[in-house]
């Protein structure tokens, strides 16, 4: 039972923070930052909420977690009911406890936190689900009959894995196609082991597999199979998830010189194929060590490309990155982690020209410093060059991290889907139905770069609708 | 897994594949290519298809080992598994009739101009072939070629085998002799920059399949990615193939310089390892 204290006393519980590696250890290896909460720490974390009648972080919550439920479970010490009780609404909490952007969805609507510091939501959800899996493995849900239906869904990153979930638990049959060798989409490539071990990424997607969920690596649909063929081959609905796949580049003066990366490029080397570890792995990446590297952006992945450089040896890492730290959109934990493992932060400055050597090598970027006009359409303050400003700062690596647009294989290969002018799929916000019968799409595909949890979000919304479009259409049939 | 069906070296360090890969062979076209890695510890390479036999459910592929993956490669044979086979990648060629079509492979890239030229001739084209080689033994499918084309010419730069001289000594004398209406180079770099620099004079449309380092092979990575018409294009999603008179040669050349010191240790890493595993080998025997 829970005891007995009153919200006064709730209130005078000070914000438990978590575990962590020591900064000036962890910036030299590739181990979880992040500790996690002891079994003490999430009973005295979850004591904290005042368990509001009206609970407004659910409304915070992409996906519906029922969070004063499984708090509640928590601070009882039933930390395997909170579990079942997350997974009623979340099948992936380890690594959502771990990558979601809680400060601005659960936790920011925490009527704890607008006198004190929120309920630690993430933190919560993270212990939970690692509870779980360390002493008992992952439990999966109960499934309905077996409704003969089946999906494919296109790409294994959080919006395929959320859509296969839920479908599998409706009792449809589901297949995921993934492009690369392993699964997992921007889980396993994009966000490296410090912050999300893929050992976790690994046990959640074994949990949708003993559901049932096939999975098939190397397939990049739209080549391997196209749209159309998928249906043609028996599936009766389509998701495609395929992500954000394709870096923007600044498109500014030597950005073919050798040293000169994507973010995406460097992230898949180092997570996916473990250039970190090179030459035990055959793939190698550009040898950081002693050198300046310079990432160009304010967002998780580049927080994640220049944690890596200097866990790789880098003697100077800097964030470059047009506008103030405000504006920064990197979780707020991310450039914490950061600044505290010696990441140096050049803020209000802009990249004009790379410049190279006679061999073709990058040496140097010209920079040149901003100021802050009135705010733009995304509503921040919009940096505007000073002239005159320019400066070289010499750097032996640089790596482009200002975010992705779509891939233009499903759209050549699936003419009669309708797109942005950005190539992003145009669908019912909804029900994630696109112009095509039978084919839904989520994630970055149709928002443009994003998070894990929206694109779970649209996942679920699509599956939704994915099991009520196949329940109408066999009545169709039937009549 | 995909099984090796058959693996023979056609020519010094060149290696010939037939590899279980059933799907790829349904639907690869001339131009596309695969991208494998061997093993769990393998990187990730992108292949062209020199051919394939939708029935038998096999592709094959031509590999000349230089690096430690293709060396590593070459050093499987029939029976053998890759791990990961994914494909077909990249843009198929743009096949039409234009009249006479020339298609010249420099060393392994042979293998890679014969799809093209297979397919060339089933559009129609009076379809040449320019096959060129450092020596007698790098010169690689004259037989194939001779099957498909209508005229096929041998070079090698020393002379122990064909004309003497390079293959843009045999092209100048054609266009010297009759109207070429197409060619397409694939080879060394410096070899298509060599036709690009022949043809782009006289206005005959030349393409060339651009074979930078990649990784993922779909667009996502932009490792590989090359400067055409001063535009910055993916080779992956983009190319293989483009237009020889506009692609900044020295960019690509330098771009695939980028790991040349890494790529010495990966070797003497994998010759140390294969060494060690004679050694054991010869051991237990």
């Amino acid at each position: 039972m829970a005891e007995k204290i009153s919200n006064k006393e709730r209130m005078k519980i000070q914000r438990q923070s978590m575990p962590e590696q020591d900064p000036l250890i962890r910036r030299n290896n590739f181990s979880e930052v992040n500790l996690g909460f002891t079994e003490e720490l999430a009973k005295m974390e979850a004591l904290r909420c005042i368990q509001c009648p009206k609970p407004t972080c659910i409304d915070g919550c992409p996906v519906g977690v029922k969070i004063n439920e499984f708090v509640a479970l928590v601070a009882d010490g039933d930390f395997l009911g909170a579990a079942s009780k997350m997974k009623e609404d979340n099948l992936l909490p380890a690594i959502c406890g771990r990558v979601c952007p809680q400060e601005e969805q659960c936790e920011v609507k925490c009527v704890v936190g607008k006198k004190n510091e929120p309920v630690a939501i993430g933190r919560l959800e993270r212990f939970v689900a690692d509870y779980e899996r360390e002493t008992v493995g992952i439990r999966v849900p109960n499934l309905k009959p077996k409704t003969g239906k089946k999906v494919a869904i296109v790409g294994s990153g959080p919006a395929g894995l959320s859509c296969a979930g839920d479908l599998i638990q409706m009792g449809h049959d589901v297949t995921v196609f993934e492009a690369l060798h392993e699964l997992g989409g921007v889980l396993i490539y994009g966000i490296p082991e410090f912050r999300l071990p893929k050992s976790i990424v690994k046990a959640e997607i074994e949990s949708l597999s003993k559901l049932g969920v096939e999975f098939q690596t190397n397939a990049v649909i739209g080549l391997t199979d196209t749209i159309d063929e998928l249906l043609l081959n028996g599936y009766d609905a389509v998701f495609i998830a395929v992500g954000a796949g394709l870096p923007y580049f600044l498109n500014i003066s030597g950005e073919n010189l050798n040293g000169v990366y994507s973010s995406n490029e460097f992230l898949t080397r180092v997570n996916l194929m473990k250039a970190y570890r090179f030459p035990e792995f055959d793939t190698p990446v550009f040898n950081c060590k002693d050198k300046n590297v310079a990432v160009f952006g304010g967002g998780n992945t580049a927080m994640d490309t220049v944690r890596i450089s200097k866990r790789l040896g880098a003697k100077n890492a800097y964030i470059v990155y047009r506008r103030s730290d405000v504006e920064m959109p990197a979780r707020a934990e991310e450039i914490h982690h950061a600044k505290e493992e010696g990441i140096e932060f050049i803020l209000l400055s802009n990249p004009v020209e790379f410049i190279g050597n006679e061999k073709g090598w990058l040496t140097g970027v010209k920079i040149q410093k901003m100021e802050l006009g009135e705010p733009d359409a995304s509503g921040r303050r919009r940096p505007i060059p000073i002239s005159g400003s320019e400066y070289i700062l010499p750097i032996d690596m640089a790596v482009i991290s200002i975010g992705n647009g779509s891939n233009p294989i499903i759209q050549k290969t699936t003419p009669d889907l309708q797109y942005n002018k950005w190539g992003n799929i145009l669908v019912d916000e909804a029900t994630m139905k696109t112009s095509k019968q039978g084919v839904f799409a989520g994630g970055d595909i149709v928002t443009g770069g994003a998070t894990v949890i929206l694109a779970m979000g649209a996942g679920r919304k699509a599956a939704a609708a994915i099991n009520e479009y196949l329940n109408n259409s066999k009545s169709a049939i039937l009549n | 897994m995909h099984k090796i069906f058959s693996a023979t070296f056609i020519a010094p360090n060149i290696k010939r594949f037939t590899i279980e890969a059933p799907k790829i062979a349904q639907k690869r076209k001339a131009g596309q290519f695969v991208i494998i890695r061997i093993n769990e510890f393998g990187e990730r390479i992108p292949l062209t298809i020199a051919d394939s036999d939708s029935e038998k459910g096999t592709i094959d592929i031509i590999v000349q080992g230089i690096g430690s993956t293709t060396k590593e490669l070459n050093s499987l044979e029939t029976g053998d598994t890759i791990a990961d086979v994914v494909g077909p990648l990249g843009k198929a060629s743009h096949i039409q009739n234009f009249g006479t079509a020339v298609s010249i492979g420099g060393g392994v890239g042979t293998a890679i101009a014969y799809p093209t030229a297979v397919a060339l001739k089933n559009a129609g084209n009076h379809t040449i072939s320019i096959i060129g080689g450092r020596t007698k033994e790098f010169v690689i499918l004259e037989e194939e070629m001779k099957k498909v084309c209508d005229e096929v010419y041998v070079t090698t730069d020393d002379g122990s085998y064909g004309k003497h001289g390079f293959v843009t000594d045999q092209l100048k004398e054609l266009i010297r002799t009759r109207k070429i209406d197409f060619v397409l180079a694939i080879g060394p770099i410096p070899m298509m920059k060599a036709v690009a620099d022949v043809t782009r004079e006289k206005g005959i449309p030349t393409v060339v399949s651009l074979n930078p380092i990649m990784v993922d092979g779909t667009g996502m990575c932009g490792g590989c990615r090359a400067t055409v018409d001063n535009k910055t294009v993916f080779v992956c999603v983009d190319g293989p193939e483009f237009d020889a008179h506009k692609v900044d040669f020295k960019t690509l050349m330098t771009r695939n310089q980028s790991y040349l010191l890494e790529e010495k240790i990966s070797l003497e890493e994998h010759e140390c390892n294969l060494n060690k595993l004679q050694q054991h080998s010869v051991l237990t025997n």
